[in-house]
Protein backbone atom coordinates (compact mmCIF):
# COMPACT_ATOMS: atom_id res chain seq x y z
CA UNK A 1 0.00 0.00 0.00
CA UNK A 2 2.60 2.30 0.84
CA UNK A 3 4.78 1.13 -2.43
CA UNK A 4 1.84 2.55 -3.90
CA UNK A 5 1.25 5.53 -2.80
CA UNK A 6 4.73 6.50 -2.80
CA UNK A 7 4.61 5.17 -6.84
CA UNK A 8 1.75 7.53 -7.23
CA UNK A 9 2.91 10.13 -5.23
CA UNK A 10 6.34 10.14 -7.95
CA UNK A 11 3.61 10.40 -10.95
CA UNK A 12 2.21 13.07 -9.92
CA UNK A 13 5.45 14.97 -9.24
CA UNK A 14 7.21 13.62 -12.84
CA UNK A 15 3.07 14.43 -14.41
CA UNK A 16 3.74 17.74 -12.82
CA UNK A 17 7.48 18.50 -14.27
CA UNK A 18 6.56 17.01 -17.40
CA UNK A 19 3.66 19.77 -17.72
CA UNK A 20 5.51 22.67 -16.77
CA UNK A 21 8.83 21.39 -19.04
CA UNK A 22 5.99 20.82 -22.20
CA UNK A 23 3.63 23.91 -21.45
CA UNK A 24 5.46 25.81 -24.48
CA UNK A 25 5.07 22.79 -26.93
CA UNK A 26 1.11 22.42 -25.74
CA UNK A 27 0.56 26.22 -26.30
CA UNK A 28 2.30 26.06 -29.49
CA UNK A 29 -0.03 25.91 -33.17
CA UNK A 30 -0.65 21.95 -33.17
CA UNK A 31 -3.73 21.05 -31.62
CA UNK A 32 -6.92 18.24 -32.67
CA UNK A 33 -8.47 21.12 -34.35
CA UNK A 34 -5.15 21.85 -36.63
CA UNK A 35 -4.24 18.89 -37.25
CA UNK A 36 -7.95 18.13 -38.62
CA UNK A 37 -7.38 21.18 -40.84
CA UNK A 38 -4.26 19.98 -42.22
CA UNK A 39 -5.92 17.13 -43.44
CA UNK A 40 -9.12 18.70 -44.53
CA UNK A 41 -7.19 20.95 -47.09
CA UNK A 42 -4.91 18.17 -48.30
CA UNK A 43 -7.50 15.50 -48.79
CA UNK A 44 -9.39 18.67 -50.67
CA UNK A 45 -6.04 19.48 -52.54
CA UNK A 46 -5.52 15.90 -54.26
CA UNK A 47 -9.68 15.19 -54.26
CA UNK A 48 -9.39 18.61 -56.69
CA UNK A 49 -6.81 17.03 -58.80
CA UNK A 50 -8.28 13.72 -59.38
CA UNK A 51 -11.52 15.47 -60.30
CA UNK A 52 -9.39 17.88 -62.95
CA UNK A 53 -9.24 15.52 -65.72
CA UNK A 54 -5.94 16.57 -66.09
CA UNK A 55 -3.01 14.09 -67.81
CA UNK A 56 -1.29 11.95 -65.40
CA UNK A 57 1.74 13.63 -66.44
CA UNK A 58 -0.24 16.99 -65.34
CA UNK A 59 -1.34 15.17 -61.84
CA UNK A 60 1.65 13.64 -61.23
CA UNK A 61 3.36 17.14 -61.31
CA UNK A 62 0.53 18.55 -59.06
CA UNK A 63 0.66 15.80 -56.24
CA UNK A 64 4.79 16.42 -56.63
CA UNK A 65 3.71 20.16 -55.34
CA UNK A 66 0.97 19.08 -52.92
CA UNK A 67 3.68 16.45 -51.35
CA UNK A 68 6.07 19.21 -50.65
CA UNK A 69 3.29 21.70 -48.94
CA UNK A 70 1.84 19.54 -46.56
CA UNK A 71 4.48 17.03 -46.32
CA UNK A 72 7.11 16.50 -43.75
CA UNK A 73 9.35 16.07 -46.97
CA UNK A 74 12.85 16.29 -45.62
CA UNK A 75 12.25 13.08 -42.25
CA UNK A 76 10.41 10.80 -45.28
CA UNK A 77 13.54 10.75 -47.00
CA UNK A 78 15.24 10.43 -44.13
CA UNK A 79 13.44 7.48 -43.06
CA UNK A 80 13.22 5.71 -46.08
CA UNK A 81 16.75 5.73 -46.72
CA UNK A 82 17.39 4.36 -43.11
CA UNK A 83 20.41 2.77 -42.04
CA UNK A 84 21.95 4.13 -45.58
CA UNK A 85 21.25 7.74 -44.62
CA UNK A 86 23.95 7.51 -42.17
CA UNK A 87 26.90 7.05 -44.70
CA UNK A 88 25.28 9.09 -47.30
CA UNK A 89 27.17 12.18 -48.00
CA UNK A 90 24.84 15.35 -47.75
CA UNK A 91 24.93 15.86 -51.85
CA UNK A 92 23.66 12.47 -51.74
CA UNK A 93 20.93 13.23 -49.07
CA UNK A 94 19.75 15.85 -51.10
CA UNK A 95 19.82 14.71 -54.16
CA UNK A 96 17.67 11.82 -52.60
CA UNK A 97 15.13 14.16 -51.28
CA UNK A 98 14.51 15.40 -54.45
CA UNK A 99 14.17 12.32 -56.60
CA UNK A 100 12.34 10.48 -53.79
CA UNK A 101 9.65 13.40 -53.44
CA UNK A 102 9.08 12.49 -57.81
CA UNK A 103 8.99 9.01 -57.21
CA UNK A 104 6.41 8.87 -54.53
CA UNK A 105 4.24 11.72 -56.38
CA UNK A 106 3.87 9.20 -59.17
CA UNK A 107 4.14 5.81 -57.42
CA UNK A 108 0.58 7.00 -55.50
CA UNK A 109 -0.42 9.27 -58.26
CA UNK A 110 -0.95 6.21 -60.16
CA UNK A 111 -2.89 4.63 -57.41
CA UNK A 112 -5.50 7.74 -56.87
CA UNK A 113 -6.75 7.42 -59.94
CA UNK A 114 -8.34 4.45 -58.48
CA UNK A 115 -10.11 6.76 -55.68
CA UNK A 116 -11.92 9.02 -58.98
CA UNK A 117 -15.92 9.06 -57.74
CA UNK A 118 -14.50 8.40 -53.97
CA UNK A 119 -13.79 10.21 -50.95
CA UNK A 120 -11.94 10.91 -48.07
CA UNK A 121 -13.47 11.64 -44.83
CA UNK A 122 -12.14 12.99 -41.32
CA UNK A 123 -13.48 11.16 -38.72
CA UNK A 124 -11.59 11.76 -35.58
CA UNK A 125 -8.19 12.91 -34.14
CA UNK A 126 -6.32 12.27 -31.31
CA UNK A 127 -2.98 13.23 -29.79
CA UNK A 128 0.04 10.63 -29.76
CA UNK A 129 2.83 10.94 -27.79
CA UNK A 130 4.34 14.52 -29.42
CA UNK A 131 2.29 14.21 -32.59
CA UNK A 132 -0.97 13.99 -33.96
CA UNK A 133 -3.60 10.67 -35.59
CA UNK A 134 -6.04 11.69 -37.96
CA UNK A 135 -8.12 8.91 -38.72
CA UNK A 136 -10.34 9.01 -41.93
CA UNK A 137 -12.51 6.46 -43.40
CA UNK A 138 -12.08 5.88 -47.65
CA UNK A 139 -15.68 5.30 -49.18
CA UNK A 140 -14.70 3.92 -53.13
CA UNK A 141 -17.30 3.19 -55.44
CA UNK A 142 -18.29 -0.71 -55.05
CA UNK A 143 -15.77 -1.38 -52.39
CA UNK A 144 -16.08 -1.32 -48.16
CA UNK A 145 -15.18 1.42 -46.28
CA UNK A 146 -11.54 1.40 -45.08
CA UNK A 147 -9.28 3.06 -42.58
CA UNK A 148 -6.56 5.71 -44.07
CA UNK A 149 -4.42 7.35 -41.08
CA UNK A 150 -2.20 10.49 -41.17
CA UNK A 151 0.35 11.42 -38.91
CA UNK A 152 0.69 15.14 -38.14
CA UNK A 153 3.42 16.79 -36.56
CA UNK A 154 4.78 20.54 -36.03
CA UNK A 155 8.46 18.99 -35.60
CA UNK A 156 9.56 21.67 -38.77
CA UNK A 157 7.38 24.86 -36.93
CA UNK A 158 4.70 23.91 -39.35
CA UNK A 159 2.36 21.49 -39.20
CA UNK A 160 2.96 18.98 -41.84
CA UNK A 161 2.11 14.92 -42.21
CA UNK A 162 5.17 12.68 -41.69
CA UNK A 163 3.36 9.31 -42.60
CA UNK A 164 0.12 7.81 -43.83
CA UNK A 165 -1.79 3.95 -42.97
CA UNK A 166 -3.66 2.28 -45.23
CA UNK A 167 -5.32 -0.50 -43.73
CA UNK A 168 -2.19 -0.57 -41.09
CA UNK A 169 0.05 -0.63 -44.05
CA UNK A 170 2.43 1.60 -42.95
CA UNK A 171 3.75 3.55 -46.50
CA UNK A 172 7.30 5.26 -44.42
CA UNK A 173 8.15 1.44 -43.49
CA UNK A 174 6.77 -0.02 -47.23
CA UNK A 175 9.40 2.53 -48.95
CA UNK A 176 11.90 2.39 -45.81
CA UNK A 177 11.83 -1.54 -47.79
CA UNK A 178 11.65 -0.75 -51.24
CA UNK A 179 14.94 1.47 -51.23
CA UNK A 180 16.73 -0.54 -48.76
CA UNK A 181 16.07 -3.32 -51.39
CA UNK A 182 17.06 -1.27 -54.44
CA UNK A 183 20.82 0.11 -52.63
CA UNK A 184 20.94 -4.20 -51.73
CA UNK A 185 20.43 -5.13 -55.42
CA UNK A 186 23.11 -2.32 -56.56
CA UNK A 187 25.74 -3.64 -54.32
CA UNK A 188 25.30 -1.06 -51.69
CA UNK A 189 25.70 1.67 -53.90
CA UNK A 190 23.37 5.19 -52.91
CA UNK A 191 23.99 6.72 -56.17
CA UNK A 192 23.12 4.22 -58.81
CA UNK A 193 19.69 3.86 -56.23
CA UNK A 194 19.24 7.41 -56.65
CA UNK A 195 19.62 7.16 -60.63
CA UNK A 196 17.22 4.25 -60.14
CA UNK A 197 14.71 5.82 -58.74
CA UNK A 198 13.79 8.28 -61.78
CA UNK A 199 12.25 4.89 -63.74
CA UNK A 200 10.94 2.86 -60.19
CA UNK A 201 7.12 2.31 -60.64
CA UNK B 1 -11.26 -34.37 -28.32
CA UNK B 2 -11.70 -33.06 -32.13
CA UNK B 3 -9.40 -29.89 -31.36
CA UNK B 4 -6.88 -32.23 -29.59
CA UNK B 5 -4.41 -32.26 -33.10
CA UNK B 6 -5.25 -28.79 -33.24
CA UNK B 7 -3.54 -27.89 -30.18
CA UNK B 8 -0.81 -30.49 -31.00
CA UNK B 9 0.19 -28.15 -34.60
CA UNK B 10 -0.27 -24.98 -32.15
CA UNK B 11 2.19 -26.22 -29.85
CA UNK B 12 4.05 -26.58 -33.04
CA UNK B 13 4.06 -22.61 -33.94
CA UNK B 14 7.28 -21.09 -34.08
CA UNK B 15 7.68 -18.18 -31.84
CA UNK B 16 10.77 -15.60 -32.03
CA UNK B 17 11.79 -14.36 -28.41
CA UNK B 18 10.92 -11.33 -26.62
CA UNK B 19 8.51 -8.90 -27.60
CA UNK B 20 7.59 -7.85 -30.69
CA UNK B 21 6.70 -4.39 -32.38
CA UNK B 22 3.83 -3.99 -35.15
CA UNK B 23 6.57 -3.93 -37.94
CA UNK B 24 8.80 -7.19 -37.26
CA UNK B 25 9.34 -9.58 -38.96
CA UNK B 26 9.58 -13.65 -37.98
CA UNK B 27 10.69 -15.34 -41.05
CA UNK B 28 13.05 -18.59 -39.94
CA UNK B 29 11.41 -20.44 -43.55
CA UNK B 30 12.45 -17.73 -45.32
CA UNK B 31 14.57 -19.63 -47.81
CA UNK B 32 11.48 -22.06 -48.45
CA UNK B 33 9.06 -19.08 -48.47
CA UNK B 34 11.12 -17.35 -51.05
CA UNK B 35 10.75 -20.50 -53.59
CA UNK B 36 6.93 -20.90 -53.07
CA UNK B 37 6.84 -17.23 -53.67
CA UNK B 38 8.55 -17.09 -56.94
CA UNK B 39 6.30 -20.31 -57.51
CA UNK B 40 3.26 -18.08 -57.21
CA UNK B 41 5.17 -15.00 -59.44
CA UNK B 42 4.92 -17.78 -61.85
CA UNK B 43 1.32 -18.54 -61.25
CA UNK B 44 0.27 -15.60 -61.12
CA UNK B 45 1.66 -14.16 -64.28
CA UNK B 46 0.72 -17.13 -66.66
CA UNK B 47 -2.52 -17.77 -65.26
CA UNK B 48 -3.78 -15.67 -62.45
CA UNK B 49 -3.17 -12.30 -63.65
CA UNK B 50 -4.70 -12.91 -67.39
CA UNK B 51 -7.79 -14.14 -65.98
CA UNK B 52 -7.95 -11.65 -63.62
CA UNK B 53 -7.57 -8.95 -66.21
CA UNK B 54 -9.89 -10.50 -68.31
CA UNK B 55 -12.35 -11.57 -66.29
CA UNK B 56 -12.61 -7.75 -64.99
CA UNK B 57 -12.91 -6.38 -68.32
CA UNK B 58 -15.35 -9.21 -69.58
CA UNK B 59 -18.04 -8.90 -66.66
CA UNK B 60 -19.82 -6.34 -66.33
CA UNK B 61 -19.32 -4.44 -63.04
CA UNK B 62 -22.54 -4.58 -61.71
CA UNK B 63 -22.64 -8.08 -62.26
CA UNK B 64 -18.84 -8.38 -60.61
CA UNK B 65 -20.18 -6.94 -57.67
CA UNK B 66 -23.42 -9.28 -57.86
CA UNK B 67 -21.15 -12.32 -57.51
CA UNK B 68 -18.80 -10.65 -55.22
CA UNK B 69 -21.55 -10.43 -52.66
CA UNK B 70 -23.34 -13.80 -53.15
CA UNK B 71 -19.39 -15.35 -52.12
CA UNK B 72 -19.36 -13.12 -49.36
CA UNK B 73 -23.36 -13.54 -48.33
CA UNK B 74 -22.65 -17.93 -48.12
CA UNK B 75 -19.99 -16.72 -46.20
CA UNK B 76 -21.62 -15.11 -43.46
CA UNK B 77 -22.61 -18.13 -41.15
CA UNK B 78 -19.03 -18.74 -40.85
CA UNK B 79 -18.04 -15.24 -39.40
CA UNK B 80 -21.12 -15.10 -36.89
CA UNK B 81 -19.37 -18.81 -35.80
CA UNK B 82 -16.40 -17.38 -35.26
CA UNK B 83 -17.27 -13.93 -33.77
CA UNK B 84 -19.12 -16.43 -30.99
CA UNK B 85 -16.15 -18.53 -30.68
CA UNK B 86 -14.68 -14.63 -29.76
CA UNK B 87 -17.47 -13.98 -27.48
CA UNK B 88 -18.37 -10.95 -29.71
CA UNK B 89 -22.08 -10.84 -29.30
CA UNK B 90 -22.57 -8.08 -30.82
CA UNK B 91 -20.92 -8.65 -34.20
CA UNK B 92 -22.57 -11.96 -33.93
CA UNK B 93 -25.73 -10.18 -34.12
CA UNK B 94 -24.49 -7.73 -36.95
CA UNK B 95 -23.60 -10.24 -39.08
CA UNK B 96 -26.93 -12.40 -39.00
CA UNK B 97 -28.89 -9.39 -39.36
CA UNK B 98 -26.61 -8.79 -42.35
CA UNK B 99 -27.29 -12.45 -43.67
CA UNK B 100 -30.91 -11.96 -42.87
CA UNK B 101 -30.98 -8.71 -45.02
CA UNK B 102 -28.92 -9.71 -47.96
CA UNK B 103 -30.39 -13.29 -48.29
CA UNK B 104 -34.27 -11.87 -48.16
CA UNK B 105 -34.49 -8.48 -49.45
CA UNK B 106 -30.74 -8.52 -51.42
CA UNK B 107 -32.11 -11.87 -53.78
CA UNK B 108 -30.30 -14.67 -51.94
CA UNK B 109 -27.41 -12.07 -51.44
CA UNK B 110 -26.75 -10.51 -54.38
CA UNK B 111 -26.90 -7.40 -53.41
CA UNK B 112 -25.49 -5.83 -50.33
CA UNK B 113 -28.93 -4.15 -49.13
CA UNK B 114 -27.85 -4.31 -45.37
CA UNK B 115 -24.34 -2.27 -46.10
CA UNK B 116 -26.59 0.66 -47.74
CA UNK B 117 -28.04 0.56 -44.04
CA UNK B 118 -24.61 0.86 -42.88
CA UNK B 119 -24.93 -2.70 -41.25
CA UNK B 120 -21.24 -3.43 -42.45
CA UNK B 121 -19.74 -7.40 -42.06
CA UNK B 122 -18.00 -7.54 -38.79
CA UNK B 123 -14.87 -8.92 -40.49
CA UNK B 124 -13.49 -12.59 -38.39
CA UNK B 125 -12.03 -15.97 -39.17
CA UNK B 126 -10.43 -18.78 -37.22
CA UNK B 127 -7.24 -16.92 -37.73
CA UNK B 128 -8.49 -14.20 -35.32
CA UNK B 129 -9.87 -16.71 -33.03
CA UNK B 130 -6.97 -18.17 -31.65
CA UNK B 131 -5.25 -14.80 -31.74
CA UNK B 132 -8.13 -13.67 -29.28
CA UNK B 133 -7.50 -17.02 -27.62
CA UNK B 134 -3.64 -16.42 -26.97
CA UNK B 135 -1.99 -18.37 -29.34
CA UNK B 136 0.93 -17.12 -30.90
CA UNK B 137 1.06 -15.56 -34.47
CA UNK B 138 3.96 -18.49 -35.29
CA UNK B 139 6.53 -17.95 -38.42
CA UNK B 140 5.60 -16.12 -41.80
CA UNK B 141 4.82 -18.63 -44.15
CA UNK B 142 3.72 -18.04 -47.99
CA UNK B 143 1.97 -20.55 -49.25
CA UNK B 144 1.43 -22.26 -52.55
CA UNK B 145 -1.55 -20.42 -54.85
CA UNK B 146 -2.75 -18.70 -51.18
CA UNK B 147 0.16 -16.79 -50.50
CA UNK B 148 1.29 -14.96 -47.34
CA UNK B 149 0.07 -16.29 -44.28
CA UNK B 150 1.20 -17.01 -41.12
CA UNK B 151 1.67 -20.44 -38.78
CA UNK B 152 -1.34 -19.19 -36.62
CA UNK B 153 -3.29 -17.87 -39.89
CA UNK B 154 -2.91 -20.92 -41.56
CA UNK B 155 -4.21 -23.47 -38.90
CA UNK B 156 -7.21 -20.76 -38.97
CA UNK B 157 -7.88 -21.52 -42.89
CA UNK B 158 -7.80 -25.33 -42.65
CA UNK B 159 -10.41 -24.94 -39.64
CA UNK B 160 -12.49 -22.15 -41.34
CA UNK B 161 -13.00 -24.68 -44.04
CA UNK B 162 -15.29 -26.55 -41.49
CA UNK B 163 -16.78 -23.68 -39.18
CA UNK B 164 -19.40 -22.28 -41.66
CA UNK B 165 -22.66 -24.36 -40.78
CA UNK B 166 -24.65 -23.56 -44.50
CA UNK B 167 -21.64 -26.23 -45.75
CA UNK B 168 -23.30 -28.88 -43.81
CA UNK B 169 -26.57 -27.68 -44.43
CA UNK B 170 -26.58 -27.32 -48.43
CA UNK B 171 -26.67 -30.35 -50.64
CA UNK B 172 -23.68 -31.18 -52.79
CA UNK B 173 -24.18 -29.00 -55.87
CA UNK B 174 -25.30 -25.81 -54.58
CA UNK B 175 -22.43 -25.69 -51.99
CA UNK B 176 -19.75 -25.77 -54.96
CA UNK B 177 -21.69 -22.36 -56.48
CA UNK B 178 -20.75 -20.33 -53.84
CA UNK B 179 -17.02 -21.56 -53.92
CA UNK B 180 -17.05 -20.96 -57.47
CA UNK B 181 -18.31 -17.31 -57.05
CA UNK B 182 -15.89 -17.46 -54.13
CA UNK B 183 -12.55 -18.24 -56.42
CA UNK B 184 -14.43 -15.88 -59.13
CA UNK B 185 -14.79 -12.84 -56.98
CA UNK B 186 -10.76 -13.31 -56.08
CA UNK B 187 -10.01 -13.84 -59.15
CA UNK B 188 -11.82 -10.52 -59.83
CA UNK B 189 -10.23 -8.88 -57.63
CA UNK B 190 -6.71 -9.79 -59.04
CA UNK B 191 -7.83 -7.81 -62.27
CA UNK B 192 -9.89 -4.80 -60.48
CA UNK B 193 -6.30 -3.72 -58.78
CA UNK B 194 -4.42 -5.02 -61.50
CA UNK B 195 -1.83 -2.04 -60.78
CA UNK B 196 -1.12 -2.10 -57.43
CA UNK B 197 -0.56 -5.76 -57.04
CA UNK B 198 1.31 -5.50 -59.78
CA UNK B 199 3.26 -2.63 -58.17
CA UNK B 200 4.25 -5.25 -55.50
CA UNK B 201 4.41 -7.99 -57.61
CA UNK B 202 6.76 -6.95 -60.15
CA UNK B 203 7.37 -3.34 -59.63
CA UNK B 204 9.22 -3.68 -56.88
CA UNK B 205 13.35 -4.47 -55.74
CA UNK B 206 12.30 -7.88 -53.34
CA UNK B 207 8.67 -8.34 -53.90
CA UNK B 208 8.83 -11.00 -51.37
CA UNK B 209 10.04 -8.84 -48.67
CA UNK B 210 7.05 -6.17 -49.53
CA UNK B 211 5.01 -8.74 -49.62
CA UNK B 212 5.24 -9.81 -46.71
CA UNK B 213 5.34 -6.29 -44.84
CA UNK B 214 2.21 -5.38 -46.26
CA UNK B 215 0.42 -8.80 -45.37
CA UNK B 216 1.82 -8.71 -41.76
CA UNK B 217 0.99 -5.05 -41.10
CA UNK B 218 -2.44 -5.49 -42.61
CA UNK B 219 -3.46 -8.36 -40.67
CA UNK B 220 -2.11 -7.09 -37.04
CA UNK B 221 -4.44 -3.98 -38.02
CA UNK B 222 -7.72 -6.23 -38.61
CA UNK B 223 -6.75 -8.32 -35.44
CA UNK B 224 -6.40 -5.12 -33.50
CA UNK B 225 -2.55 -6.45 -32.63
CA UNK B 226 -0.27 -3.64 -32.05
CA UNK B 227 -0.92 -0.03 -32.46
CA UNK B 228 1.54 0.44 -35.43
CA UNK B 229 1.13 4.47 -35.54
CA UNK B 230 2.46 5.11 -31.66
CA UNK B 231 5.89 3.01 -32.48
CA UNK B 232 7.67 6.13 -34.62
CA UNK B 233 9.10 9.30 -32.73
CA UNK B 234 9.36 11.76 -35.45
CA UNK B 235 11.95 13.27 -33.27
CA UNK B 236 14.26 10.88 -33.16
CA UNK B 237 15.67 10.78 -36.45
CA UNK B 238 18.51 12.62 -37.95
CA UNK B 239 17.06 14.71 -40.97
CA UNK B 240 20.05 17.00 -41.68
CA UNK B 241 20.90 17.08 -45.34
CA UNK B 242 17.63 15.73 -46.45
Amino acid sequence: MTQYTRRAATCLIGAAVATFTLMPTTASALDNASAKKLVDALVGEINRVIASGKSEQAMYSDFKRIFAKYGDTSYIAAYAMGNDGRRASNAQKKKFSAEFQTYISRKYGSRFREFIGGRLEVKSVRPVKSWFEVQTTAFLRGESPFTVTFLVSDRTGRDKFFNMFIEGINLLLTERTEIGAMIDKRGGSIDKMIADLRNAK
Amino acid sequence: MALAPLCLILAGCATPDGARVSGDVFDPYEENNRQTHELNRALDKALVRPVGVGYTAIVPDDLEGSIGNFASNLGLPGTVVNNLLQGNVEGAFTNTMRFVFNTTLGFGGLFDVAGDFQIDEVKADFGQTLYVWGVPEGAYVELPVLGPSTERAMVGRAVDLFTNPLSYVLPSPDKYIGTAAGVASKVGDRGRYAETVDSVLYNSADSYSQARGIYLQNRRFELGDGDAAEEINPFDLNTEGF
